[in-house]
């Protein structure tokens, strides 16, 4: 557990694990950037807190003077 | 070791303290201000090993900084700047959940999209209908501070746990009068608190973090360990798993400032991104999974890009100064909610890096904050003892450029 271990085996931990991250395989931001950016455009028309919801399918409205039927 | 090697070593190791967040300094300011006793009595001995590691582990930080900032070709609002403004936002509070009578510290949703689990410092843990604000179920702890509940996929059980550094699920029975806490189900053992937890995609698997520096991966049913992950320097405070179209990975945030991608089955960290300032509180995948947020102390909230390997957004205002303590996307990816400690809740554009919205009503630090399962609103948890849930204001159609202030 990393509160038992002392400063040196957390060094050593950190060390290894640096070592491996240094040769991971990486793309340009420009490409993921664009890639998640149509991911998020494809995805905005079903997104009801972008797009709200008519008040007759919306479970929270209207609160008072109507019932729920599930 | 002939002196132009030894100067120029020595001249990488300037740069470092004064162009990087100068990680040597800041494990040196961690340790001598660190709260917690045992770190706070030692000091950086001028031990011999000690500095050889720190020195390639330093020059190792540099060249991975360096590797991920040739790909760092442009930043992701400048990507987004032909995409539409989000126009006038305004969200209403349609629930306020009362009965809680301590500090919300956590909630989850049910897969049913109408329950809600949440836990407080008071030791109980509630499960509410949202709809009618009906409790359900309530549970008394046999400890306080109860940091972490999830929800059951199955919607049967809830898990929990806290300072009494275990995690236990409780399995939900039809019958009202029925003591929920006879059935209880150890399932979880750290040695120190639990901060978060998580059913992986069945009822059969837990997921954990602990403040003892790891995530573990428990089979529910034998109480069995299946996996631990150890990487974290300090207390890991929260952690996300990737949606299940994804992979089997998890991300995980903790007070060492960095935020961890883990193999959850070979338990090796994949990924490290250390960029915050201070403890990260709260980590969230993006919906597609090649991403990831996270929400800190140093009071921004800032976005991970998994395949470029590196920070591709901060969300942050200079007017914003307390913490993040939580942080959710909307469905789309395009909405990233902010619970903060001065009491609202910021509503960020993702890809344009801007605030489109202030949310106000909580008395009191917002603790916790999730989207619903199918996206129609999100519900928050604050030390007020309540929990909202709010939805978009009215249904409009696609209204670009102005953004304004909501409540």
């Amino acid at each position: 557990m990393a509160r038992d271990m002392s400063d040196i085996d957390i060094l050593k931990m950190e060390l290894e694990q640096l070592k491996k991250e240094v040769s991971t395989p990486r793309e340009p931001v420009s490409k993921t950037s664009k890639d998640t950016m149509d991911w998020c455009e494809a995805a905005s028309g079903t997104d009801l807190l972008i797009t709200g919801v008519p008040d007759d399918k919306n479970p929270y409205k209207p609160e008072k003077g109507g019932c729920i039927i599930t | 070791m002939d002196l132009p090697r030894v100067l120029s070593l020595q001249n990488i190791l300037s740069l470092l303290f004064f162009l990087l967040p100068a990680s040597a300094l800041t494990t040196g300011i961690y340790m001598i201000f660190s709260t917690k006793p045992e770190m706070a009595t030692q000091e950086i001995q001028p031990n011999e090993t000690l500095t050889n590691l720190k020195a390639e582990s330093d020059t190792l930080k540099t060249k991975l900084e360096d590797e991920r900032a040739k790909l760092h070709d442009v930043e992701l609002h400048q990507v987004a700047e032909k995409v539409d403004g989000l126009g006038q936002f305004i969200m209403k509070t349609r629930r306020t959940l009362k009965g809680h009578g301590n500090k919300v510290l956590c909630m989850d949703w049910c897969k049913d999209k109408r329950r809600i689990v949440s836990s407080s410092q008071d030791g109980k843990v509630i499960v509410w209908d949202a709809f009618t604000t009906n409790k359900e179920h309530a549970v008394t702890m046999p400890c306080t501070w109860v940091m972490a509940c999830a929800y059951a996929p199955s919607g049967c059980a809830v898990a929990c746990g806290g300072l009494d550094n275990k995690c236990s699920v409780y399995p939900l029975s039809l019958d009202k009068n029925e003591n929920l806490a006879a059935k209880k189900k150890s399932v979880a053992m750290h040695t120190n608190y639990l901060s978060a937890c998580s059913f992986t995609n069945s009822d059969m698997q837990i997921l954990t973090s602990s403040g003892d520096g790891t995530c573990a991966l428990w089979d529910v049913e034998s109480g069995q360990l299946l996996q631990s992950f150890h990487g974290h320097a300090a207390d890991v405070l929260c952690l996300d798993l990737a949606p299940s179209e994804t992979g089997n990975t998890f991300v995980s945030g903790g007070c060492d400032k960095k935020a961890n991608v883990w193999d959850m089955r070979s338990g090796q960290c994949i990924q490290s991104f250390e960029t915050h300032e201070s403890d990260i509180n709260s980590v969230r995948y993006y919906p597609s999974g090649d991403a990831f947020a996270s929400g800190s102390d140093d009071a921004t909230c800032r976005l991970y890009d998994l395949r470029a390997d590196r920070e591709v957004a901060i969300y942050s205002k200079e007017s914003i100064i307390f913490g993040a303590s939580s942080v959710d996307f909307s469905l789309s990816g395009r909405l990233l909610f902010g619970g903060y400690n001065d009491y609202t809740i910021n509503v960020w554009d993702v890809l344009k890096g801007t605030r489109v919205s202030i949310l106000f009503g909580h008395e009191n630090r917002v603790s916790t904050l999730r989207l619903s399962p199918d996206g129609t609103a999100f519900c928050s948890g604050s030390w007020d003892h309540t929990l909202r849930v709010r939805d978009r204001g009215y249904h409009l159609g696609y209204i670009p450029k102005r953004t304004t202030l909501s409540g």
